[in-house]
């Protein structure tokens, strides 16, 4: 267990602002194509960020880069540094199964395996040997209700992940990622797949992880980032525009091109 | 959404701006109207106003509409929000002027039923001033200039000052002679709601500031937060 995790059970709702995830002058591209400049930003442990920003802003590529998902694009690169609960994300010591263990992802379509309910959720635990065996039952269940999924599905743990709605399936995703008992849970447009009640329970979800995660979530509804962040983060041509309150980027936002954007008056 | 139904949003927000600024003319023309019932002992003027004010509260209804359904169907955002926000409180304002302008005249009838009385040049000066404060604090209010909303509001001192010469003016006519004293209370009456347009121009004024700047510097709230 990291010391963050540690402080984070012994001592909840401390004032101290701790930071979850930093980055610092972090650049990337892909081959001679810059997509991100000089980011610096960082996010409070137990707060929920939204990042914004027309499409083709960096914001995704933001995302992916905190849990190293481009590293397979080819001719990729970086400058500067992200940390996650204080771990060096691109540092060559870094192990990535340790670093994707602790940042856990929810995509924009639900993405279950072609498994049960219960063999989704039991998946990370038991590949990363996190409990004994004989605990991940409690784990699964665990994981599900913080999803707000268990009521849902308790009496069908061993049918097919495939079988449930789009809405039950994000949450699956949500539970999947919880098992990993992760610091940071990333998010990428997981409503906009959703009908508005599924997309309801999704945003409640995030309220009440909110207590024990440090979430992320990039989003074109803008609504949806107002009502569900603490802090906003606006992107435009991969840089960082403005970062503030979610109550002032969204009342009185201090940059120009942020209040064009919001306002739809963009371009 | 898309720039087609942006730009419908947009025409609906010039559409509101319009509107308050025909609703501000019609409250500073019957502030206008009543002064000159009360200079002009004009009783049909008087009675014109009294009868106007229908049309000023039907408009504050009709905005303040039409900013609650865009704000629903709309759901703005950063300035347009603001404005919208600000739209519903200053047509709120200017209704409260209509109804200013409505006691102005009641006292104007009421003052040409007891003998003559000079109505002092400061009551003139005042209403000339309040006046002045409500069409510039909109102009600042359509141009989205800040700068001349805050001199508005410093202009309110001046209203405030004129009220209490007018005040103890009055109050030495009432001593010397009894007999002023019907007339003499009406125009410290006409006084006071002079006095408090001058205060809704200054709502008005602290508005504009939120809406351009998107900070409240109501109850000095400015200085506070510089400390």
């Amino acid at each position: 267990m990291t010391a963050t995790q540690a402080d984070r059970e012994a001592a909840p709702g401390t004032s101290a602002p701790e930071v979850a995830l930093e980055a610092r002058a972090f650049s990337f591209s892909y081959g001679p194509r810059q997509t991100l400049f000089d980011i610096s930003i960082r996010m409070q442990a137990r707060s929920v960020t939204a990042i914004i920003g027309p499409s083709g802003c960096g914001k995704s590529t933001f995302l992916r880069s905190v849990n190293r998902m481009n590293d397979l694009i080819p001719g990729a690169g970086y400058q500067g540094e992200i940390r996650v609960a204080g771990m060096s994300v691109f540092d060559p010591s870094t192990d990535l199964v340790t670093l994707r263990r602790q940042v856990g992802m929810v995509f924009q379509r639900p993405n279950p395996f072609p498994k049960t309910i219960f063999d989704n959720v039991a998946y990370g635990p038991r590949l990363n040997a996190l409990v004994p065996r004989r605990e991940i039952p409690e784990v699964v269940e665990q994981c599900l209700r913080q999803a707000a999924l268990w009521d849902e599905v308790k009496d069908r743990l061993d049918q097919p992940a495939t079988g449930l709605s789009g809405g039950q399936q994000q949450r699956l995703c949500i539970a999947r990622a919880l098992g990993n008992r992760p610091e940071v849970l990333l998010m990428d447009e997981p409503c906009s797949a959703l009908d508005p009640i599924a997309t309801q329970k999704i945003e409640e979800l995030i309220f009440e992880l909110k207590q024990q995660y440090t979430i992320v979530i990039v989003t074109h509804n803008m609504q949806q980032a107002a009502r569900v962040s603490n802090m906003t983060g606006f992107f435009d041509a991969g840089r960082l525009i403005e970062f503030d309150a979610t109550t002032q980027i969204f009342t009185a936002p201090k940059h120009e091109r942020t209040e064009a954007y919001i306002t739809g008056r963009f371009g | 959404m898309s720039q087609e139904g942006h730009r419908h949003f947009h025409d609906e927000l010039s559409q509101v701006k319009v509107r308050l600024l025909t609703m501000s003319g019609e409250a500073e023309a019957a502030v206008q109207v009543a002064i000159e019932a009360l200079l002009e002992r004009d009783a049909d003027k008087a009675r014109q106003v009294i009868a106007g004010d229908s049309v000023i509260d039907a408009m504050e209804v009709e905005i303040e509409e039409k900013c609650l359904n865009l704000l629903a169907l709309q759901q703005p955002m950063a300035k347009d929000l603001r404005l919208l926000v600000s739209a519903i409180k200053i047509s709120n304002d200017l209704e409260r002027v209509g109804d200013h302008a409505v006691n102005i005249a009641q006292s104007a009838e009421r003052i040409m039923q007891s003998r003559p009385i000079t109505p002092e040049p400061e009551i003139v000066e005042m209403a000339r001033v309040a006046r002045e404060m409500l069409s510039d604090v909109l102009e600042a209010f359509v141009r989205g200039d800040s700068a001349s909303a805050r001199e508005v509001c410093l202009r309110d001192d001046k209203v405030d000052a004129l009220n209490r010469s007018v005040f103890r003016i009055l109050l030495t006519h009432m001593m010397e002679d009894p007999h002023s004293i019907g007339a003499a209370m009406g125009l410290l009456l006409v006084s006071r709601n002079l006095e408090r347009i001058g205060d809704l121009a200054t709502n008005i004024g602290e508005d504009v500031v939120f809406l351009v700047e998107g900070k409240s510097i109501k109850h000095h709230a400015e200085h506070f937060g510089n400390q």
